[in-house]
């Protein structure tokens, strides 16, 4: 015989659904007047540190098709690489800097859009340098646990060789579905869920 | 955002535990069919925990309006109130520790009682309720606790199977300390019958995963003459002691 672990068990998940602006962003879902705002809708300021950056893009099922209903937030470091978060210990981060964002995807078009600053570098475990990213996590109808994936940025090819976590993406022909395009004003980053693109999706 | 003293306790900075992707749903169950096209199909990557998923946002108290937790009356006209029975939804938040997490942001929504949700896209025929918006939100207090005032929601049909319904549910949106806790998912009510017919409930193999999401009744807490009470604890994932890293700071 042993002692129990004692440990409980994680809440499972399940589906966001196909009305979770009704709860994440009432405003954007017309339920106004119980929220000032919608929370993650700005991530920075006039004081916010760093290159200004817009990231767009949408998320695809597996014949292509954008997704109208899904919702993503991003979280990232700010531009000296510190996070915005209490357990942060390396330093304090730019209060002018959420950190964190919320959009979902357009109801017509599918397409998310936020307004945010290029992270700085934040060290792996090993002390290591990680090239510049952003985490993002997606929910939707049919999603039935929150998905986890990373942006990176593609004018930073000596960082992102040296990534350790890039370095990790056995099939090499995929890393390249974790890399944002540089388009007019920003980045665009398109999330496949399903197919000969699909993004690759952490266990982390 | 972030606001430094939620509590005495240290922040929490070590890893996470893996999380059991066999107790949570598979990304692909054709029973629920929107989940044919949009699961993937290859194998996730996996990672221990870099500081860009051990840190997490946090949001301060000063984000929350006196009504946010009572969806009864934070979309009501003056002096009206939502139809419905009236429920009391309490509980706390746990990490697989067992100890409370504290300034944790819950969001929750749901559709009326008569299982119709403001939103846009929803065609069911059961009315609106002018007086039911149908969302809400609290931060736990120093013990992880958290309450709030509704509704019971009422169950409703979706296009899947060509007879499904959904059991009547509340979706829950809850930030731990780090961004990898990040969860979404949905409560369920003690004793509806609907809860083993449906598809979505159908997504979690084990028996116990769905009663993890099922809330109890609970009479002792119920108010008399007001509102029963349902009580609800949700579990995110616990963390390795930093003691434990190779690096006493943190990564």
């Amino acid at each position: 015989m042993f002692q129990s672990l004692n440990r409980l068990k994680e809440s499972p998940s399940q589906t966001a659904g196909p009305y979770v602006h009704i709860g994440l962003t009432p405003n954007f879902a017309e339920i106004t007047g119980v929220y000032p705002d919608d929370l993650g809708t700005s991530m920075v300021n006039d004081k916010t540190k760093g290159e200004r950056i817009t990231i767009t893009g949408r998320v695809l099922d597996g014949t292509g098709t954008p997704l109208k209903d899904a919702l993503v937030e991003i979280w990232q470091a700010d531009a000296d690489g510190l996070y915005n978060s209490p357990s942060e210990m390396r330093g304090s981060a730019d209060a002018n800097f959420t950190g964190w964002g919320r959009c979902p995807s357009g109801m017509d078009d599918g397409v998310f859009r936020f307004e945010t600053i290029k992270p700085g570098r934040v060290p792996y475990p090993d002390g290591r340098m990680q090239a510049p990213h952003v985490t993002l996590w997606i929910v939707a109808r049919g999603i039935n646990i929150g998905l986890q994936t990373r942006m990176y940025f593609p004018e930073e090819e000596t960082a992102n060789a040296e990534d350790p976590i890039l370095g990790r993406v056995e099939h090499r022909i995929r890393v390249g579905t974790l890399i944002a395009q540089k388009v007019e004003g920003g980045y665009s980053f398109d999330i496949h869920l399903q197919g000969d693109k699909e993004t690759v999706f952490f266990d982390i | 955002m972030s606001e430094g003293k939620l509590s005495n306790r240290r922040p929490e900075t070590g890893a996470f535990y893996q999380r059991d992707l066999d107790w949570h749903p598979k990304a692909f169950t054709p029973g629920y069919k929107t989940s044919v096209l949009r699961s993937p199909q290859k194998a996730l990557l996996s990672l221990d925990g870099t500081i860009s998923e051990t840190t997490g946002p946090r949001f301060g108290h000063n984000i929350i309006g006196e009504l946010d937790n009572d969806l009864i009356l934070n979309f009501a006209r003056p002096g009206e109130s939502a139809i419905g029975p009236r429920i009391i939804v309490y509980g706390r938040v746990l990490d697989e520790n067992g100890r409370g997490v504290p300034g944790a942001l819950l969001e929750y929504w749901q559709a009326n009682a008569g299982g119709r949700y403001r939103h846009r896209k929803e065609g069911y025929q059961a009315a609106l309720d002018p007086n039911f918006g149908g969302c809400g939100r609290s931060i736990t207090d120093e013990d992880g606790g958290y309450y709030f005032r509704t509704i019971q929601p009422g169950p409703y049909p979706w296009p899947n199977g060509p007879n499904d319904w959904r059991p009547a549910h509340i979706h829950f949106s809850v930030f731990g300390t780090g961004f990898a806790q990040r969860l979404i998912t949905q409560m369920y009510f003690d004793g509806d019958p609907m809860i083993p017919l449906c598809p979505i409930v159908r997504t979690l193999n084990d028996p116990q995963a769905a009663a993890a999401l099922t809330a109890k009744l609970d009479m002792q807490s119920t108010l008399p003459m007001d509102s029963r009470a349902y009580k609800f604890d949700i579990v995110l994932r616990g963390r390795r002691s930093t003691f434990f890293e190779n690096r006493r700071e943190g990564n």
